[in-house]
């Protein structure tokens, strides 16, 4: 009887014990290694770097697998780790017009100094399932550029803004500290550098709803994929000690620059305005949609009218987050006894009032004046 | 891979200076929510992250915790805090409550009386009790800092207008100190008076929503309600089926499917201790 809510201690350990092996499932299966999982399933480990904020594929890979696949199960653990280490300090903007291109498109202009590179991309494949990939199969080895190096591949944002015709990217302040909103809490309104590092770490499916949103008229800004791509760059830190930038190693980047309309204001003549998405590894879904929700989220410092939810700041912001969204939504599962009781006594009480009344007994107190 | 290693109550000492920060602005200004750099916890948001980080925080090798969910300290999220605190920091554990030098809760204030050598530390989903009337932080923080709680009142006016009573049966509002309204996290609103004049400290931890407030000891809380309908701490009219007790918050138990049902205390501790003193 009472006994039902006892015994949580050996229920737990119980329930621990359970989960363990239904993570390894038959043992007469192999069991998966992290190498596996880090190239195999090279997107997963992607995402959960991103949105985890966390660049270091092994442990996004041990995530994953601890999380038996659940990513924003996995996201949670590499950001419950992330979040012991000490910060020494912030790195120096990346170039990303210097990266080692693996793959670079414009849907703006048809050719450019650099050329388009297709890359490893899913977009002309034909979604076929293949049952030879069920087995493995020997692979062709993939084609390589002739050449070599291709030159520079100036970024198409910055090409544009030689004429003018697209607002000038912001500079950042050297001497201004770098936002960061896991050390300090999220102020609304919040600068342009909080809400990136807020985009980057949301949830990938949000940003995707939302900006989808803004395409189908929900907050329109007229989004072209200026440019986006994929590739290497090298993070450097200034080091106090020696006085100059040392590098630290190399983080492969998506970013995606969107080129949207502006219609001008009494003060500015029309021009291009920006939207930036960037994400660790290769995540082009994300980037774009951040790319988009960056832009909607623009539209107050654009003099632009609030009026979809993509350009509401802190309907966004407060709700991009996977892991706060998800421990919220599933706290519902612990118990709430005693509120429910709470509301059990309210309700009996009003139906009993309600009951009176209809049977013409007591009338209903009186409200107040 | 590097193996990680943890900190004394898991957090890192920089990480519980700046909690401490917080705390201590909360205590010199009872009921107004302050904003800290809430941490990722090794458990979900929403699970009390808000509550951990704040025994994190407060919590030394000296100290004795309790912790309970529901006014019980066997209910599984109340052992799981339990076993964390027990692990990262090595710390004493106990049911009793007056053996508890810190005692984190969800939902209940213990029925025993506090004193002056503990804290009650609660975790908070939404720290903001203005946050159904209007959803924006921003306007929620100029409210409070105008003391403009007009919207609370017409909310509370209506329910009367509608039921006849206010028709809010947990987490309901109270005034700190005579400033700030404050949310006293979804307790009952039978456990409402006993945060008034309390002689322990209250701290309130809120870890997804990034909130810290408290009520220094001996702090005048009072709830909400209008001259001519005065405030009504309610509870089931019955007495507990194992300790008879018929002045402690009872759990209801649904014992068959008939209709059956037995009313419980929903402090276990209370429960089990009036039982062993009965004869």
């Amino acid at each position: 009887m009472y006994v039902a809510v006892k015994g949580g201690e050996r229920a737990i350990k119980n329930a621990h014990l359970l989960l363990a092996a239904e993570r390894r499932g038959d043992p007469a299966v192999p069991e998966l290694s992290l190498a596996q999982i880090s190239q195999q399933l090279a997107h997963a480990v992607d995402r959960v770097m991103t949105e985890g904020s966390l660049y270091d594929r092994e442990l996004a890979a041990l995530a994953i697998k601890q999380a038996h696949g659940d990513l924003i199960e996995a996201i949670f653990l590499a950001r419950a780790y992330r979040t012991t280490l000490p910060r020494f300090g912030a790195s120096e903007p990346v170039d990303t017009a210097q990266m080692e291109i693996r793959r670079r498109i414009s849907a703006t202009f048809k050719d450019l100094p650099g050329g388009q590179v297709l890359g490893p991309t899913f977009d002309y494949t034909h979604r076929l399932l293949d049952p030879a990939l069920a087995e493995g199969s020997a692979l062709a080895e993939p084609a390589q550029a002739e050449g070599g190096d291709a030159g520079p591949m100036p970024r198409v944002t910055d090409l544009l803004a030689q004429d003018g015709l697209i607002e000038p990217s912001p500079m950042a302040d050297p001497d201004a500290p770098v936002g960061d909103l896991t050390r300090e809490p999220l102020d609304f309104p919040a600068e342009r550098d909080l809400r990136l590092q807020n985009l980057a770490r949301g949830d990938e499916g949000f940003l995707l709803a939302l900006g989808y949103s803004t395409q189908r008229g929900y907050g329109r800004t007229h989004p072209f994929a200026g440019e986006i791509r994929l590739g290497e760059v090298e993070v450097e830190f200034f080091a106090e000690e020696v006085g100059f930038a040392v590098p630290l190693g190399r983080v492969t980047l998506t970013e995606c620059q969107m080129v949207n309309q502006f219609q001008g204001s009494k003060t500015e003549a029309p021009r291009f305005t920006r939207g930036y998405g960037l994400a660790f590894g290769h995540c082009e879904r994300k980037a774009m949609s951040m790319a988009l929700v960056d832009r909607s989220l623009r539209a107050r410092e654009l003099g632009e009218e609030l009026q979809a939810p993509a350009q509401d700041e802190e309907f966004v912001l407060a709700h991009s987050d996977n892991v706060q969204a998800t421990g919220f939504v599933e706290h519902l599962k612990l118990p709430h006894y005693v509120d429910f009781q709470a509301e059990l006594v309210l309700v009996r009480r009003m139906r009993e009032e309600v009951a009176a009344q209809d049977s013409g007994q007591a009338p209903m107190q009186e409200a107040a004046e | 891979m590097n193996a990680p290693a943890y900190n004394f109550a898991y957090l890192d000492e920089q990480t519980k200076r700046m909690i401490r920060r917080a705390i201590l602005k909360g205590i010199a200004i009872p009921g107004y929510q302050v904003p800290f750099a809430s941490r990722e916890m090794p458990m979900p948001y929403g699970w009390g992250t808000g509550g951990v980080q704040v025994t994190a925080a407060i919590l030394g090798p000296g100290d004795t915790l309790k912790v309970i969910d529901q006014g019980a300290d066997d209910t599984t999220n109340a052992v799981s805090i339990r076993q964390l605190f027990a692990k990262t920091a090595g710390v004493c554990t106990t049911t009793h409550t007056a053996e508890a030098t810190v005692i984190q809760t969800r939902h209940r204030i213990p029925e025993t009386k506090l004193g002056e050598d503990q804290v009650l530390v609660y975790q908070v989903p939404i720290p903001e009790p203005l946050r159904f009337l209007e959803p924006r932080e921003t306007e929620t923080r100029q409210m409070h800092a105008h003391a403009d709680y007009g919207l609370m009142h017409v909310k509370l006016y209506e329910d009367i207008a509608r039921h006849g009573h206010i028709s809010t049966s947990y987490a309901y509002p109270v005034k700190v100190d005579g400033r700030y309204v404050m949310d006293p996290s979804p307790t009952p609103k039978f456990d409402n008076p006993k945060m008034n004049d309390c002689a322990a400290l209250q701290l309130f931890g809120a870890g997804r929503e990034k909130r810290i407030y408290a009520i220094p000891p001996h702090t005048t809380v009072v709830s909400l309600d209008f001259e001519d309908h005065p405030f009504e701490a309610s509870r089931t009219q019955a007495s507990c089926e194992l300790c008879g007790a018929d002045d402690s918050y009872l759990d209801e138990v649904i014992t068959d499917d008939r209709g059956g049902r037995m009313f419980v205390c929903s402090d276990t501790d209370y429960c089990e201790a009036r039982r062993e003193a009965r004869p």
